[in-house]
Formats: structure tokens, sequence, C-alpha cells
């Protein structure tokens, strides 16, 4: 395509330097510089996208965050793809490849055009709402007809970064009052963060009409940014969004680094370049910096391509030398609207005519137009805009604003460009963010932010927009913000600034049709949502009053639109169907993110094998050269069984794993259940405390099973604590409850009983545990150590220090299968030495190792609990049949005690775990699956537990498993049932939890 | 995110490095077993939930380990004091916001089931 709209000079853009493009697979031209709006603009592209819920035409209104239109799928490969990005904030490079988000008419698009006087706002919650269970589904093909963008289905090739930082200003936006703010902050010393979203660092200076110091206000803007950027005290951050402002002045900025430059992020240097950044700034002072949005007046049918913002129009034809269209009409209440008109006469086009609402004025813009002899019509506005596909003309007539109506008959200009501007609106956004809700001005006509500790507004966005005041608005701001953390004696040289004459503006938002609003042609108020001002009227009349129901009703100021464009005449229009003040009527509150932020951006790093830390054992390698396969334990990858040749299926694995154990020897990797070195006088008080059972008699050189409860009753961790000395005990913890745990100790000394001596270390790396297990466990240890392991002086539940394999280590005799058990602990960086020396002498005895996989089903064939899996939070020691293992004649009433005996845990049919045998013998049991006794029972069936824990036994030869059932403790005998998907039904049997060795006897030999 | 002033380490940080760990200034009743059910499921469950001043009980979990009080505002979320466990805060409803009066709406009571 020609850049047919093209002026042959003036604009920011490099003429020498042409770029190719595509957009919905057209070839397309434009310079370096351009946006790819403006290229588009250029190219004579009208439409772009096709709208939300009716599905007409759209083309381009805004240039900047604004813009509700242009909405795009960028990317020239599956795996770049970037959804919902605004054509006005992308830099065009060579090979870009765009596509309209919602390009065609799709299934709702055409109910849409052909039935859409019968959408009404809240259509898809009155229409689609019953069944409820169908929603999922409507939502569903709602959501692909309406067209919101794809993610990529592969993945992203690019890399992306986080970054903290701390500064003492924080200065949004670098147009006049942001620049200005920089520059006072930042020669004083102050640490100095500033930001924009633009390509460029000067906002409005960039295009603007003013002179500063008699010069191009953007040279001005080259000097001060070339100053900042020498100062070491100040972060420029052009391409930077300030997406969110959060709680105590944290704001995060999301920098899009490579995006300007290519599909995917370049190579330099051989290093690829992170595509984007998140920055996390804790600001001590905010200077919110972001100007004002131009307003757009809501006459009938202002969303036909061709409409467009005043401003943008100016904008288009300053900046990127595009003039979108031929003959203008320009619709404005206010003296900066003629702005448009003046440019485009300039660039040489034709302005039919500027229709003013006020009945006279004479600002110095009017002054100039007039001068130029371009044909002005007050009082009187563009009540509707003619053509399908682009405007083909505009109906104008007289208004009476105050009751609001028509006072004359309308006429129609010929013309293929309506500007409108209504004025301003401040962009608020991020001030309320945090939930403080802005403040209407009337005298600005405008929302400004409310008053926050550390941030302030300047300039346009607290509705200052003469350039002179905004500049010293804004070097004042930056000076106070430094003040104590740099020298802000020196007053900043601001250039000189004309002011200009102006008029007062009048307040217009719904321009008066000729027909009442329900019946008029639809008058947009947000063009993203399709919201018009006949939806809220009618919002209204349905009874809905308060603005935040207005909004959720009608979705004004929905999805990444975020109210930008037409939250303001949403709020006016209400306040008039409601026959009230916008101050009475408010504002709804504005929500991170500002624009869409990509999701690499905010992973950051944090993706892959960075998602998430992984801790290995010091035992790791050898398991991998032993073919295990892990399983993850909290962050722990824990080897979960070990397949022979590589080949050999779990189950076969487990079997062979638990017949080594119970026949000969097996080696286990504990080495991640967690340690804590507890020391201090008052060890045993505190443990005592803590735990359910008795500290006070444990001797050095014994250990005990121990139990944790909350002050609930409920258990929440259970292990083996060791003690060392007198004041020196060693606690072991579930592997996943270790952190836990710690926090556990530490609450209670802290907050209850500081007065107790006792500290806590975490040591779980540093020991590296080995499970010996099984009939041939002594005479293989037997062999590398010297520990004396006579059974009568090494008992069960006993510990001895010595030597393993010719390094320190503890060697506890302690059992979690029910067989003869050493644990050896060791120094980490020692384990795979003694691992090794283990395994040189195991042979002979048939040493296996095994995995979690093994261990589970060893451990619940003795009845041995998990925490987490027989428990859930709420059962207690007696659920769990473990009365054996609590003090009730403890002298402290330690943590969980007194609950034992609150009416509910008193409760017979409480929960309790026992021992299901299925009557098939060869079933094992879902983990999980419910249970009842009458299987014969109508559904909604009575649910009286769930299985916890179940395997195949191969000692046994049957499957078992653990459960929880209503009062099953003493329903031993008795039979249950597990209905199943698929209409199967198990049947078991309740039994005893211990299935293997009830008497313990394989363990004390 | 917040940024917690922490009274051990005598350093502003950020939220991530802290747990939040509900109400504070609940004391565990002294003798358990005298206590009521009623008071007992009370010192259990029960916990304020006001609009305006509150006080916490934070953790730095993965700073110094050390349990202390916050004093914060539930509504704009400032926190007004951070305080050492043992001691009490200086910060009523009257104490106002950066010097603004009524940023506080409503009196905390600090529930204690045994004083």
């Amino acid at each position: 395509m020609n850049q047919v709209n093209r002026l042959a000079k003036g604009g920011r853009i490099d003429r020498g330097r042409p770029l190719t493009f595509s957009f919905n697979g057209q070839t397309c031209h434009g310079y370096t510089g351009d946006t790819l709006a403006s290229a588009l603009l250029a190219n004579g592209v009208d439409i772009v996208n096709r709208s939300f819920k009716y599905s007409r035409p759209r083309g381009i209104v805004a240039a900047g965050a604004e813009e509700p239109n242009a909405i795009m799928q960028l990317g020239a490969t599956e795996a770049t793809q970037v959804p919902n990005v605004r054509a006005t904030q992308q830099a065009l490079f060579d090979g870009l490849c765009a596509r309209s988000t919602n390009p065609h008419s799709g299934l709702l698009s055409t109910i849409g055009e052909l039935f859409s006087p019968m959408i009404p706002p809240g259509f898809y919650y009155k229409t689609f709402m019953a069944p409820a269970s169908m929603w999922m589904t409507y939502e569903k093909l709602i959501r692909k007809a309406a067209g919101l963008g794809r993610s990529p289905r592969e993945i992203d090739p690019d890399h992306y970064e986080h970054s903290k930082q701390h500064c003492d200003v924080l200065v949004i936006g670098a147009g006049p009052a942001g620049l200005a703010a920089a520059l006072a902050a930042g020669r004083s010393g102050a640490r100095v963060i500033l930001c924009d979203e633009q390509e460029e660092l000067g906002g409005s200076l960039l295009c603007s009409r003013e002179m500063l110091d008699g010069k191009q206000a953007s040279v001005w803007v080259a000097a001060v940014v070339a100053e900042l950027a020498g100062m070491d005290n100040v972060l420029l951050l052009p391409r930077t969004t300030a997406n969110g402002l959060h709680d105590h002045q944290f704001v995060t900025l999301y920098e899009r680094r490579t995006e300007h430059l290519g599909d995917r992020a370049p190579e330099v240097n051989g290093q690829q370049l992170a595509r984007a950044c998140m920055y996390h700034v804790r600001a001590a002072q905010i200077v919110l910096a972001t100007g004002a949005h131009e307003r757009p007046l809501v006459y009938a049918k202002n969303d036909v391509p061709g409409n467009l913002l005043a401003g943008a129009v100016s904008t288009y034809i300053r900046r990127y030398g595009v003039v979108p269209g031929k003959r203008l009409v320009v619709s404005t209440c206010h003296d900066d609207g003629y702005r448009a008109a003046l440019d485009w006469a300039e660039a040489g086009h034709e302005v039919v005519a500027i229709v003013d609402a006020r009945e006279r004025a004479d600002g110095h813009w009017i002054e100039m137009a007039r001068a130029q002899g371009l044909n002005i019509i007050m009082g009187s506005a563009v009540i509707e805009a003619k053509g399908k596909n682009r405007v083909t003309g505009a109906r104008i007539a007289s208004i009476d604003v105050a009751r609001f109506q028509t006072t004359g008959p309308a006429s129609e200009l010929s013309c293929d460009t309506i500007a409108s501007s209504g004025g301003f609106s401040p962009v608020v956004h991020l001030s309320s963010h945090t939930n403080s809700r802005p403040v209407w001005r009337e005298d600005i006509l405008g929302f400004v932010p409310a008053e926050l500790p550390g941030l302030t507004p300047v300039g346009g966005a607290c509705g200052v927009y003469a350039l002179g005041d905004v500049l010293k608005g804004g070097a004042e701001a930056g000076a106070e913000a430094a003040i104590g953390c740099g020298d802000t004696s020196a007053s900043i040289d601001l250039p000189d600034v004309e002011r200009l004459k102006t008029g007062e503006a009048l307040g217009l938002y719904q321009v008066p049709h000729e027909k009442p609003t329900l019946r008029a042609p639809k008058q947009f108020v947000d063009l993203q949502n399709d919201v018009t001002a006949a939806a809220i009227e009618l919002a209204t009349r349905e009874g809905f009053e308060a603005i935040e129901h207005v909004k959720r009703y009608t979705a004004l100021g929905f999805g990444t639109d975020q109210g930008k464009l037409g939250n303001i005449n949403g709020m006016a229009i209400a306040a008039r169907c409601l026959n009230q003040t916008i101050a009475d009527t408010g504002t709804t509150i504005f929500r991170p993110n500002y624009t869409p932020v990509g999701f690499g951006a905010i992973a950051g790093r944090h993706r892959r094998d960075l998602f998430d830390p992984e801790r290995y054992t010091a035992l790791h390698e050898w398991h991998r050269a032993r073919g295990a396969k892990f399983e993850d334990v909290g962050q722990w990858k824990r080897p979960w069984y070990f397949p022979s040749n590589n080949e050999e299926t779990m189950h076969d694995a487990v079997v062979r794993e638990c017949r080594a154990v119970r026949e000969k020897v097996g080696m286990l990797d504990a080495s991640t259940l967690g340690k804590i070195d507890i020391q201090g006088k008052d060890v045993r008080e505190f443990l005592g405390r803590i735990y359910t059972n008795g500290w006070e008699k444990l001797a050095v050189g014994k250990a005990r099973y121990g139990l944790m409860c909350k002050d609930d009753g409920m258990v929440m961790d259970d292990g083996v604590t060791t003690c060392l000395a007198d004041n020196h005990f060693l606690m072991t913890t579930t592997t996943g409850g270790a952190a836990r745990v710690l926090e556990w100790l530490e609450l209670w000394h802290q907050t209850e009983w500081p007065e107790l001596d006792v500290s806590f270390t975490s040591v779980t790396d540093h020991w590296a545990t080995m499970v010996i297990t099984g009939p041939e466990a002594r005479r293989l240890l037997a062999e590398v150590t010297d520990i004396d392991l006579d059974r009568d002086s090494f008992r069960f539940m006993d510990w001895r220090v010595g030597m393993v394999a010719g390094v320190p280590a503890r060697v506890y005799r302690i059992s979690f299968t029910g067989e003869l058990s050493y644990e050896v602990n060791v120094q980490a960086h020692y384990a795979m030495h003694v691992c090794k020396t283990l395994f040189q002498h195991g042979d002979k005895y048939g040493l296996t190792p095994y995995g979690t996989e093994t261990m589970h089903v060893l451990r619940a064939e003795k009845g041995f609990i998990i925490v987490g899996q027989e428990t859930d939070g709420s059962v207690t020691p007696e659920d769990l049949g473990m009365q054996w293992c609590v003090g009730y004649n403890k002298p402290f009433s330690w943590i969980g005690k007194r609950s034992l005996t609150r009416p509910d845990t008193c409760r017979e049919d409480r929960k309790q775990m026992v021992g299901l045998k299925p009557l098939d013998e060869m079933v094992v049991l879902q983990e999980g699956a419910q249970i009842v006794f009458d299987p014969q029972q109508p559904i909604p069936m009575t649910m009286v537990g769930h299985v916890t824990s179940s395997y195949y036994s191969p000692t046994l030869n049957h499957g078992f498993a653990l459960a929880l059932v209503k009062g099953g403790q003493k329903r031993i005998g008795e039979r249950v049932y597990c209905p199943m998907t698929g209409g199967v039904t198990h049947a078991a049997e309740i039994v005893s939890p211990i299935f293997y060795d009830p008497k313990g006897e394989r363990q004390n030999v | 995110m917040f940024y917690i002033h922490c009274p051990y380490c005598a350093e502003q940080r950020s939220e991530e490095e802290f747990h939040c760990m509900g109400q504070a200034h609940i004391q565990r009743p002294e003798n358990p077993e005298a206590a009521s059910d009623r008071e007992w499921g009370e010192y259990l469950f029960f916990r304020d939930n006001p609009r305006g001043l509150h006080q916490e009980m934070w953790v730095h979990a993965a700073g110094c380990r050390k349990f202390f009080n916050v004093a914060r505002n539930t509504v704009s979320y400032e926190i007004f004091e951070t305080y050492r466990m043992g001691e009490q805060t200086s910060v009523t409803a009257g104490t106002t916001a950066h010097g603004r009066e009524g940023q506080v709406e409503q009196v905390h009571k600090v529930r204690r089931v045994r004083a």
C-alpha cells in the first residue's frame, strides 16, 4: 500500500529509513519513528478492528495509551505472538507483522450486527444466565467471538528480567511537568528515576505548537534529556510504563527493551537481550506527571472510522507527518480543540468547519483560526456522523447544553474526518490503584487524584494545562520531593513561555441529538466495550444508581481499556440521567494494570529450571547414576523408586524393593527430613510443652518419637527427637514441615515463653541420613563401623556416636519400616563416600536402594502415619489411635491438650484412622476415595470418610489401605464401601491399621 | 506491597520477607484447664476484623526470624508503628495519619480471655 496520507515533510520520522510491515497479511510501508498506528493511517487504513459486541467497523481514534480500537495481535511466528498491543504504542520496525484482534465477523458478530437493537446492557447476564451449568460453555463462545487476542501456543523464545530499585524521587511521565520535576530533583543530587511510556521522552512537547525560549519545544526537551542522561544519580527509562502503584510507594515499571527492534529480542555480541524488564521500585516520593487524556464528545455514530480525537489529529500531523483525511470538521467546546484545525490547515488540507458549542470565544487559538479565515460555527456541535466504513459527513445543529436539546434544524457538512474534543481528563489512574477515589473539580471539569502520602500530581495530572504553569509546578514538585535527599537550594532556570489568552471551557460530554438518547443512532461512550449513552441511561432506569453498579452492568471501563477515553463521559451521562452532579455521582476506581503487561515480564527469570528452587540431597548424583525416578517432596527431589536396567515398571520395582527390605536389607536416603538443633537448659521443658508426649526422662543416648499439635488439638507434625546432651537435642520433622515447625517453635518461644532458655538452628542440610533397614542391617553395618551393635547394648530407640566408613557418624536405631533399622547420619560432604562404602560391603547381603514409594508401602503396612496424608489439619492424636503418644498427666498444659476435651474433639463419631482390607484381595483402593456404609443408598449418599493411603503389599500379597472412617475404631470387622466413578463399588473390611508384625518383634531382633 | 520496619533489624524491608501471623496480643490462657469451653474457643478461633486501627503480629521470616507487632490501618494500609514483642503500641484511635485527623475510624478492642 502507498502512504497516501503522508506529508512530504515534517514530523519526527526519518524518511531516509523506510520500513516494510504487514497488516492483516497486506504489505504496508512506513518510516523509522512511526508507530504502527501512524503508519496505518499513512497507508490510508480506515478499519483496524471490529467492535467487541456489535461488530461495527472501527478506526484509530487516539495517538496514545487511551486508544480503544486499534488493539493488535503481533508476531511473525507462533512463538512470538503478543496479544492486546495498542497500535498507538507500538514502534514500527522492519518486518513487523500485525493482525486485528477481531478482524472479521464471527458468530456473535452476525448476531451483533443484525440484532444490535436487541442487545441491551446486561444482555449476557440476562440471556446466558440459565441454566447456570451452561455458563462455562457460553462464556467460551462469547470470548471467542468477542476477540480478546490469543496467547502463543509455542514456548516464548525470549527472556525477561526483573530489577529491584530504590530511589528518592520517582517521576512518572516525561512531558513538560515530568522533565521539569526530574531536572529539579536530579540537579539536587537525589536519586531519581524518570520513566515514560513513549518511545521518546518529551510527551506533548514533541509536537507542541508552543515555543520555549522562542524555539521549538523539542529543542528544550533534547537539552534537558541530555543533561539528565549525564547525571549518575538519574535513571532514564523510556518505553517504560508505570503499570501499577501499590502500597507504601511501591511501583511496578514495565520496560519494553526490544519491542521496537523486532519480533524477537536481538543478539548483541552473542548475547540475546532481554525483551522486557519489570522494575520493582520503592520510591520515597513519587511525582505523578502522567498528563491528561483528551475526552471525545459523545455524539451519534461517533465510532465510524474517521472520528478522531482533536489532539490525536494534531499529533499525527505534527509528530508523524500524517494527515488522516482530506476534509475536516472539528467539534469542540474549549480553545484547545482549535489546534487540530490549525495544524490541518497548515498541512494544506481543507478545514470544512470548526463547530464550537460555546456562544462566544476569543482565545489565542480562536483568533488565529479567524485570522486564517477558517469557518467557525458557534453555539453548535456535531450531533451525528454520517457514513459506515468511513465518515462521509457531519450533521451539525445548534444546541442548548443546559436543557440537553438541539435548538435548531440540523444541517449536513460533507467531510471525511471529524475531530472532537470535550476537554481533558487528568490521568489519575495510578493514584487510584491503592483504592483512593479521585475528586471532581468543577473549575477544570475533571477528576484529580485524591491526596495520598508521598504522591504529588503535577501538570495535566492535576488539571494544570497552561504550559508555563506546568513547567513551574513540575520544577517545584521535583525540588520539594528531593528535600532531605539532595541540595534543593538552587532555583531551576525554566524557559520562557508566552502566556496565551484562553477562554472558559464549556462542560459538554454527550451531545444532544434531535431524537431522545434511547432512539437516536448509537452514541458511543466506551468504544472498546461497546457501551453507548443509551445503555447507561437504560441502566439508570433499571435501578442501577451507584456508579460501580452502572459500570458492572454496562461493562463501562472494563478490560484493558480501564476507562481511559470513556469513563468521565460515562459518569457525566449517568449524572445527567440521575439528575445529580458529577461530583455526587463520583467515579469508579481504576485498577492495575494501566495498560496490559506481558506475562513474560511478570515471570522474569522465574521460569523453567528457575521457576522454583530445587533441593538435592548429598546423594543426588548417586541416585541418578542408579537410574532413580524422582518425586517432588516440597522443593526436594527424592528418589521415588529405582527401576533396574531403567526398564522395570514402578510396580515391579516397588515389589522388589519391599521384598529386599523385609527379607534382606535396603537403603533409603532420608536426608530431606527437617533437622532442628535445639540447645539451652530448658530444652526438655520446652519440648514437653510443644510435643504431646513426655520428655522429662529421656536420657542422653536415647531417642523418642514425638507428636506435635496446634493448640486446637489437631496434629501438625511428627518426628523423632534425640537427646544429645542434657541441654542439647536434635529434632527431626517431616520433609515438608521443616520450615513451618522451626517458625512454630520460634513463635512459642518468642511470644509466650521467652523466659525459657532455648534456641533453635536449622541443620537440615548439614547432615545426610542413610537408613539401613532389614534383617541383614546389623551384619552389614558391623562391617563398616566401630560402634558396638550388640542388640542388648545398642537397643531400639538408642543412638550412638562412632565411625562409619571411617568418618564420624551418629547412628540412630529407629525404624520407619518395622524392620531392624539403623539411621546413619554423617556430615553431608561425607555422604557419597559412606554410601559407596556401604554398597561395596552390601552386595553380599543383597543391599538394595529404595525410594519413597517403597517407604510408603512399608510404613503403611505398620500403620505408621504420614502427617499430611493421614492427617489434614482436622485429625487429633486420638483420632489416629495414638493415645500411647499423649501425655495426659504432664504438669504443663501442652499445646493442644485443652482442646482434646472440647465437645467437638470428644465426639464418638469423629473420623478415626483404621485399616481397610478390600474383599477382593487384588483391588487397590483409590487414595481419596469416599467411603459409605450403605452402598444401596440413593445419591446423595452419606459419606463417612475417605481412603488416606492405599497400596499393594508384596509382603501380604493383597491390597490394603489406611482410612479415616466415622467412629471407625469401634467398627473393626464391619464392612464399608467405596463407590467409584463408572459404577463400580469396592467393598472392604475395617481392620486394625497395623497389617504387619503387630507386636513389633522384627525391629527388636 | 508493604514496606515494613523490622524493630529488631532496624531496617525497612519489603513485605516478601515477612509473614503475617494474624491479630496481635492474643494471650494464651495461663491455665487452659480452668478455661471454659467458650473461653478456650474464643482464644482459639475468634479474632477482630476492625475497620481502621489494627494490631497484627508479623514475623521476619526471611530475615532475623523475630516476631513483632504492627499497628496498621486496615483501610489505608498505613503502618503507624512496629514494636517488639512484649511492648505495647503508643498508637491509639486518636493517632492521625501524617498529621491528618479522622484517619483511624474505630478503636481497636484488644480481646483478652484472661487479662
